[in-house]
């Protein structure tokens, strides 16, 4: 057994509970700062995770759990992640009356649960680390106890979250009932001989739609506006970040890792699916006034636009993939924090109260900016990049199968659209005219960390790909043997 | 560092600079823009000058590595073709930084978007990277978009600034589609264009893929040149946009699209580009025709010129159609001599606005009288826009319809019909309701251009315009060795070779009396 490979979770768990613990000896007053440490304490267990070494195989609890390069580069992700959210917590601490500590270590645990998700190798590994995601989400969604929306939020993410558990649960029974393998080494020996299985094939489905849901892809969509809308804006945030790529791990873990043989043979289903997808986030974004709303369908098209790096079903596409959700973090984080700060004192964020933005506040006004067209994918934003790979990626899988290029056709036409809404955010911005009573915004440092690491993290990997778009090849190379 | 990268990357320095100095110095910042679009224009004149004609290979070379495993590179070089592209681009981009005094708010976001501006269009023309040339010219549509919706004019400047951001976006993205087709098919894992050229050589791509990428290209270019029937976005635009930016876009940043044409489609996929010309050169006329028609309606200036700027590119289209090497030579001449010239019109009609906020035409009148300078200055614009000969649009405009003639002969006559009856008809009358007659109401308020400082703008553009047109040798024979590069790829087909040979004594002609022309200037 090989428990310094789980180092990292360790750290961060036992760091959740140290919040729990220390929160009962200080002054209510103080909590807000209990942020800055522990954003500071990630920051080292960051910087730890550089010197551990991950090998290709390299695994423990008898290789339920894995520590290989895929596993890490998500395991720094979220640990990236969770860094900027719980300095958006610390933005945010105000509107949240009683339990900030709970707060943060509720944050804590999600982020556990999805280093655990990145490691899994086992159906058991995955049903364990999501259902830590998800359940630590339920209560998170709901924090803001005295607002009707954001317990609205928390109910609809209950029960359509418990109904996607239970998809995965029968799902994964289906699995090994046909299969006798739980372990993802097991079961990509037995699936290829397994093909004409029907319930095999009803099994992997339902393990699909599970985490269809985490992902928000369509037809699994439905609850991402009310919920993105409804919560406090970090959970949001890390909802949009963390949630969505745990559920992508676990997708290039299970179908391009395990039963890459299945998700081949699969190919249609995967289009369909990013191109659904896609048309869905884009068209429903598109009469959208209300922000967070606008970033919930933003971001099922993302996830679209996503799920084309998973149908390429090639190394590159995975890259892509990989790539695509880093810029993602910094793109959107910078959004939902901007939203945090501009709107604190409105009771809607109707999109008007960005309105003159950029007399108010030049830089928070240029970071959502840089954010809105990182987003559309237009350069020098990482968005850009991202899109540029997965876009590549798919146009060289289209010779062998014509039927890309339809799902090409799809993504373009879903770019386009996109263009429209967030340049209608940036329009407000620049010429909307301000409430004559909008409030003054003043930036904590917090929030400017958060702002300024973001904006940052946007320009450089658009300027300067060289070095992630290495390490997310390096990331999946074992992958694609 | 190669030269070329400094007069790329000077503006975008000088965007940093005006970004970091306070908004209250606003002298300081119209400083600042002046000072580096200026450097940057003196280095690519330099660069102009010490070009070498017929070398045959790229020259002012840099190349830096920058994604190693997706075979991206930061590649810049000047050959024949771009080195007027170039020169153009810097100095529109100068003299728009000097007409920009129109802008009285928050002038700091606005300089630091025209230098990005520059940047983007002086980078997309240097770049011999597939990547890069896509990734400069679309850092351009986001200040563009900004531009138009902040200090536009009018009513409607929220429509245009989308109408042309999902237009120029949706081409811009479907020739992405053709350029990341074209990367995979060529394979060898490079988007630089020399290696790609050389690759296909050897290994041409199949015949039915090149005929199915071209439309992409050809389509996606055309909608970011306003190409017959997605041209609706230009006069909107640039009826919308401030002077500085319709100068840019109208003037430098259209040409990508036909740049991209002569550059990409024709060498890498010459068997796409003999099917698909022969429908280019029809949906030209459209340009040609029905947009010098709607030119002929307009009541507003600005309309006009924006109309005869789509029309004008038809015969751009022409020339590249023509698949010949007076033709491309032509086009490439007329893209340079367009660009001046949409640049000094849209300057014109923006001083002519500062004053008024109107440019309807029937409130004009007399300006000849009333402001000498500028009245002169616009009449030159407008008897270039009609082909006069002396202006550096003659020469282009007269290569593309010899070029032209062998290949589509009828095409060729109704285009000459088109541009020299039209073109004449609108051009002509907007000189008469604008220039000559009883001074208008309008015609009374504004000031006519006075020192060197308002002056030097126009100055420096006619110039070039009379340079370029009773010297056109200069860059004619910078242009034609590498368009002769280009044809020699189409050569397995009979008529275009005998085409390339025949047309080939007509250049040196052509040239031997440009020469005459610089002996007799000196």
């Amino acid at each position: 057994m090989n428990l310094d490979l789980t180092l990292l979770e360790v750290l961060v768990v036992g760091l959740g509970l140290a919040v729990l613990l220390i929160d009962l000896w200080m002054p209510a007053k103080h909590r807000r700062f209990l942020g800055y440490g522990v954003a500071a304490a990630l920051g080292g267990i960051l910087l730890l995770s550089f010197g551990l070494d991950a090998r290709w195989g390299q695994g423990a609890f008898g290789n339920m759990y894995l520590l290989d390069p895929l596993a890490l580069f998500f395991k720094r992700f979220f640990l990236m992640a969770g860094i900027l959210v719980i300095l958006l917590i610390v933005e945010h601490s105000d509107r949240i009356p009683v339990g900030l500590s709970e707060y943060y270590a509720l944050t804590l645990f999600a982020l556990a649960g999805m280093m655990f998700a990145a490691s899994a190798n086992d159906l058991i590994m995955l049903f364990v680390s999501l259902e830590l995601i998800t359940v630590t989400f339920y209560i998170l969604a709901s924090f803001e106890r005295s607002n009707s929306k954001s317990l609205e939020a928390g109910v609809k993410y209950l029960l359509l979250g418990a109904l996607s558990t239970g998809f995965t649960v029968f799902g994964i029974a289906l699995v090994f009932g046909s299969s006798g393998a739980t372990q993802f080494d097991e079961l990509a020996r037995r699936v290829p001989e397994l093909l004409d299985a029907p319930l095999l094939l009803v099994g992997f489905l339902l393990i699909l739609s599970g985490l269809g849901f985490k992902i928000a892809a369509a037809p699994f969509q439905i609850w991402a506006p009310d919920v993105y809308e409804g919560s406090p804006a970090p959970t949001t945030a890390f909802l949009a970040v963390g949630s969505k790529a745990a559920g992508f791990v676990l997708i290039i873990r299970l179908f391009i890792g395990a039963a890459s043989e299945l998700a081949l043979s699969w190919e249609n289903l995967w289009m369909s699916l990013a191109g659904l997808t896609i048309l869905v986030g884009n068209l429903c974004a598109l009469p959208q006034r209300n922000l967070k709303r606008l970033l919930g369908y933003s971001s099922i098209a993302n996830a679209g636009y996503l799920l084309l790096g998973i149908a390429a079903m090639s190394s590159a596409g995975s890259a892509a993939v990989l790539y695509y959700l880093t810029g993602y973090l910094f793109t959107v984080i910078a959004a939902m924090s901007i939203i945090c700060l501009v709107l604190r004192n409105l009771d809607s964020e109707d999109i008007s109260g960005v309105a003159g933005l950029h007399q108010r506040a030049p830089f928070v006004a240029a970071v959502l900016t840089l954010s809105m067209v990182s987003l559309a994918g237009i350069p020098p934003l990482a968005g850009f990049f991202g899109k540029f790979m997965l876009l590549k990626a798919l146009l060289e899988q289209a010779g062998t199968f014509s039927a890309y290029y339809v799902l090409l056709l799809v993504a373009v036409c879903g770019v386009v659209m996109s263009i429209y809404y967030y340049f209608g955010v940036i329009r407000t911005i620049y010429w909307g005219q301000a409430a004559e009573e909008a409030a003054e915004i003043s930036i904590s440092p917090a929030v400017g960390i958060v702002l300024g690491v973001c904006a940052l993290g946007m320009l450089y990997l658009g300027v300067f790909p060289n070095g992630l778009v290495e390490a997310a090849n390096a990331a999946v190379a074992g992958l694609f043997l | 560092m190669s030269l070329l990268t400094i007069v790329i990357l000077f503006p975008l320095i000088g965007a940093i600079a005006t970004a970091l100095t306070p908004r209250t110095e606003t002298a300081l910042i119209r400083a600042a823009a002046a000072f580096s679009t200026f450097v940057s224009m003196v280095l690519s004149v330099v660069v102009f000058v010490l070009f070498e004609p017929g070398t045959g290979s790229y020259q002012f070379v840099q190349k830096t590595g920058w994604v190693e495993s997706l075979g991206i590179s930061f590649h810049v070089g000047v050959d024949g073709i771009n080195v007027g592209l170039v020169l153009m681009s810097a100095i529109v981009a100068f003299s728009a930084s000097l007409l920009s005094k129109d802008i009285k708010t928050r002038e700091k976001e606005f300089y630091t978007l025209l230098l990005i501006m520059a940047s983007g269009v002086l980078g997309a023309f240097a770049s011999l990277d597939l990547f890069f040339f896509y990734f400069f010219h679309e850092l351009a549509l986001v200040p563009t978009f900004i531009m138009i919706g902040v200090w536009g004019r009018g009513k409607e400047r929220g429509y245009a600034a989308f109408n042309i951001t999902m237009y120029l976006s949706l081409g811009a993205l479907i020739a992405l589609a053709g350029l990341i087709g074209v990367y995979i098919q060529v394979g060898i894992h490079s988007f630089d264009m020399i290696e790609m050229q050389q690759a296909v050589l050897s290994n041409p791509i199949r015949s039915d893929v090149q005929k199915t990428l071209f439309p992409l290209l050809l389509f996606g270019f055309g909608i970011l040149v306003s190409l017959w029937p997605f041209h609706s976005w230009a006069p909107l635009g640039y009826g919308a946009a401030p002077t500085a930016t319709s100068m840019l876009h109208a003037g430098a940043l259209k040409k990508f699209g036909l740049y991209g044409l002569i550059r990409i489609a024709l060498p890498l996929l010459p068997e796409g580009a003999k099917l698909w010309m022969e429908i280019l050169a029809w949906l030209c006329l459209g340009n040609i025709l029905y947009c010098g028609l709607v030119a002929m309606r307009q009541k507003d200036l600005n309309q006009l010129i924006g109309n005869s700027s789509v029309a004008h590119m038809g015969f751009i289209f022409l020339g590249i159609a023509s698949l010949s090497l007076i033709g491309i030579t032509g086009a490439v001449m007329v893209m340079v001599a367009h660009g001046l010239l949409a640049a000094l019109s849209f300057g014109l009609s923006g001083t002519l606005y500062k004053e008024t906020q109107d440019l309807t035409l029937s409130r004009y009148g007399g300006i000849l009288k009333q402001t000498p300078f500028l009245g002169s200055a616009f009449l030159m614009a407008m008897m270039a826009a009609c082909g006069l000969p002396g202006f550096a649009n003659f020469v282009g405009e007269a290569l593309v319809f010899f070029g032209a003639w062998s290949s589509y002969p009828w095409q060729t006559v109704i285009a000459c019909w088109g541009g020299l009856v039209i073109g004449g008809v609108y051009m002509l009358r907007a000189i008469r309701s604008l220039l000559h007659g009883e001074s208008g109401e309008a015609t009374l308020s504004i000031k006519d251009a006075h020192g060197v400082g308002e002056r030097t703008p126009y100055a420096l553009l006619l110039a070039s315009l009379l340079v370029f047109g009773f010297v056109p040798g200069i860059l004619v024979n910078k242009i034609k060795p590498e368009v002769e590069l280009i044809l020699s790829r189409f050569n397995e087909d009979g008529p275009v070779t005998r085409l390339a040979v025949e047309t080939t004594s007509n250049v040196k002609h052509l040239s031997a009396v440009a020469e005459k022309g610089t002996l007799q200037a000196q």
